[in-house]
């Protein structure tokens, strides 16, 4: 078995395995947890509602707060929206979602494809240089927060090195398998760490928005 | 310690514009003689005591952005990274992986989480104690929605079991719980002090009473500091023609049980008042111009207690707002400009934002709202307890000056909020600025412009 074979065969179904039983045991870790019934008279009773708009309400900063955090939410929409379009609007990206999925949708141009890869890259390079620099976040950050962003940025480099096929004397198939290799290392580490984020901000949002609800205070 | 022991110890003083515990010559900010690997246990077992799966998935949650600094008010004005709010919970949140979490088996085999220590505990104080209100504003900038305020509240069940808490909290929290006040008003002082107002401003009192519908609450704030509140309280109460009585046996709203972290205690306090309103059938309980009082008795009792609360509970403002709204308090008109300063509790984590608003919109003023006004209001900086602790004090004025700035802002020629802890911290700035400007009570305002029938 060469290292293509390896990357699209057992590597991959490892890591899919890790990543959904990974998010499970995060996730029913928590849920599962006691939850007492509040008995304090509720101001209203619409927490599901609560729940729903502060998973909303959240994704833009209010207008007390914009000011100060303009940067790093442009910085962040920016490498979450490129992301997302590298990953889910690339041809060869979506041909692997329908062998697992059973279906397709249209691609943008690769030309696109290209532009948003590299725009990510740079926001995400901005993003550890303010990590680095903010006293706030240097004093803040940890392991988990380095190797989040190593393994979030080592896929989009290794897909631009395949694409580009400047493989630095590698051939295209052992580029193509070291990129497949960097995205299974992501799905392994993605439930572990903060990029659980993906899964846990809608428990815990709504989880606030429903106690605030309940106490008629804004969601 | 007897009662005299604590008189010496730590002498209250109530002729301050900032009353409380006298600066200690010197601090004990440790309490009993626990062994240090002792207090680190006895800290993380009262934290994670009720963590159920609400605290779990704030854990869990912190991406790490730090957002929270910049609602902060003590971060802001100081950018010390330490008073991040999430920093205020490291420890705990060490603590957390290592020991609770999903993954608390790979993090301790790993070595990935160290072993939190007594003199990190001890070095958190600070960050626990003197550097947060509770005033939740971090909450709301959180984009992973997580309740840190709640989180540092639960951070100090810990701290308080292991001993851990500051001198003059801990003190005012101990009186508390022996004397029934923080503040040395006893039922007894308390009593004195209704009757004194009811001469002194002309005024029917009705103090225990077997039955009555509605039962006041007040602050020791309020007790020792702003008696004509009580004065106020009741000339509404009897504007309204209601059936009304304060109780010498559950009449202290505040609960140091929670501000310092003794659930126990807390629970004793809020059953005091539960009981008491229990005793004479009251249906409604008042609470008085206080911010955590709301908390503790709107949202927290009934799920210590165990039990869904036989009345409703209402914070003097929404009481108010409910009886200017239905057209059974009418109120003459004020002619002047007028800021309200939002007490946390009662607005951003209480739901009570607009109450006051409506109050004012009866009064006639012309209300001129700070900036972020409502449920993304700057606290005053003395909220949680913060007030009581002398060594906070420069940092707490330093929060201050954004009021300062957000009043002046404003023009408003008068400054209004319903809380007597908020105006204490107002007057106690006041003081240390040379400000010229006063922060008054809307309910003593409501009480001086009553409509009679």
């Amino acid at each position: 078995m060469d290292l293509l074979e390896f990357a699209r065969g057992p590597a991959m179904q490892w890591a899919l395995i890790i990543l959904v039983l990974g998010i499970t045991w995060r996730v029913a870790g928590i849920v599962f947890l006691k939850r007492k019934s509040d008995l304090s008279e509720p101001r209203t009773h619409g927490q599901w509602f609560g729940a729903v708009r502060t998973i909303l309400s959240r994704s833009v900063p209010a207008p007390a707060f914009r000011s100060r955090v303009l940067y790093s939410n442009l910085l962040g929409y920016t490498f979450h929206i490129g992301l997302a379009i590298v990953v889910f609007a690339y041809m060869p990206h979506i041909l692997w979602f329908e062998s697992i999925l059973g279906f397709q949708w249209p691609a943008l141009p690769n030309a696109v494809i290209s532009v948003a890869a590299v725009v990510t890259l740079f926001s995400l390079v901005a993003l550890l240089v303010r990590r680095l620099t903010s006293p706030v976040l240097r004093l803040i950050s940890n392991f988990d927060d380095y190797f989040s962003w190593v393994v979030t940025v080592a896929p989009l480099v290794t897909g631009l090195m395949a694409v580009a096929d400047m493989g630095v004397g590698l051939r295209y198939e052992t580029l193509l398998a070291v990129h497949l290799l960097s995205v299974w290392l992501l799905f392994i580490w993605l439930p572990f760490g903060k990029l659980g984020h993906a899964f846990l901000v809608f428990l815990s949002r709504g989880t606030t928005g429903a106690l605030f609800a309940r106490r008629g205070a804004r969601t | 310690m007897n009662s005299a022991d604590l008189d010496q110890q730590h002498p209250l003083d109530l002729e301050s514009a900032r009353i409380g515990v006298r600066k200690p010559e010197q601090r004990y900010d440790l309490q009993g003689d626990t062994p240090d690997e002792a207090r680190v246990h006895t800290a993380m077992v009262n934290f994670v005591k009720d963590f159920g799966a609400t605290a779990a998935t704030y854990m869990e949650s912190c991406v790490h952005c730090g957002q929270c600094a910049e609602a902060c008010h003590f971060y802001v004005q100081t950018e010390n990274p330490r008073y991040t709010p999430i920093w205020k919970l490291e420890p705990f949140k060490q603590a957390y992986k290592r020991e609770a979490g999903p993954f608390s088996l790979i993090y301790r085999l790993l070595g990935l989480k160290k072993k939190v220590t007594t003199a990190e505990l001890k070095e958190w104080q600070e960050l626990i104690y003197d550097s947060c209100t509770l005033c939740g504003r971090c909450t709301m900038i959180c984009p992973m929605g997580i309740d840190i305020a709640t989180l540092v509240g639960q951070a100090r069940h810990g701290m308080f079991q292991a001993g851990i808490v500051p001198h003059e909290l801990w003190s005012v929290t101990e009186r508390a719980q022996r004397e029934g006040s923080p503040l040395g008003a006893t039922p007894s002082v308390f009593e004195e002090r209704v009757e004194w107002m009811g001469d002194e401003h002309e005024v029917k009192m009705f103090i225990d009473k077997e039955k009555a519908d509605v039962m006041l609450t007040m602050s020791s704030i309020e007790i020792q500091k702003y008696p004509e509140s009580m004065a106020a309280m009741a000339k509404v109460m009897n504007h309204l023609g209601l059936d009304w009585t304060f109780r010498t046996d559950g009449y202290e709203a505040t609960n140091f049980g929670l501000l310092s972290g003794n659930t126990a205690w807390q629970k004793d306090m809020s059953r005091k008042i539960v009981d008491a309103a229990r005793a004479c059938g009251a249906s409604l309980v008042i609470l008085p111009e206080c911010g955590h009082a709301y908390g503790a008795l709107r949202w927290q009792a009934a799920n210590l207690l165990g039990e869904e609360l036989p009345f409703k509970v209402r914070h003097i403002s929404e009481f108010l707002a409910e009886q200017v709204n239905n057209g059974r308090l009418k109120l003459r008109r004020v002619d002047k400009a007028v800021t309200f300063h939002d007490p946390c509790q009662v607005s951003r984590r209480g739901g009570a934002t607009q109450a006051p608003r409506d109050v004012l919109k009866a009064l006639g003023v012309e209300l001129r709202e700070m900036d972020n006004a409502g449920d993304y209001n700057w606290c005053c900086g003395g909220g949680g307890g913060v007030i009581t602790i002398h060594r906070a004090d420069p940092l707490r004025y330093k929060a201050f000056e954004i009021k300062i700035e957000q009043v002046e802002k404003t023009g408003a020629e008068v400054l209004l909020t319903s809380c007597s802890n908020c105006r204490q911290s107002f007057d106690d700035s006041q003081a240390h600025f040379h400000w010229d400007r006063t922060m008054h009570s809307l309910l003593e305002l409501v009480a001086d412009n009553l409509v009679e029938h």
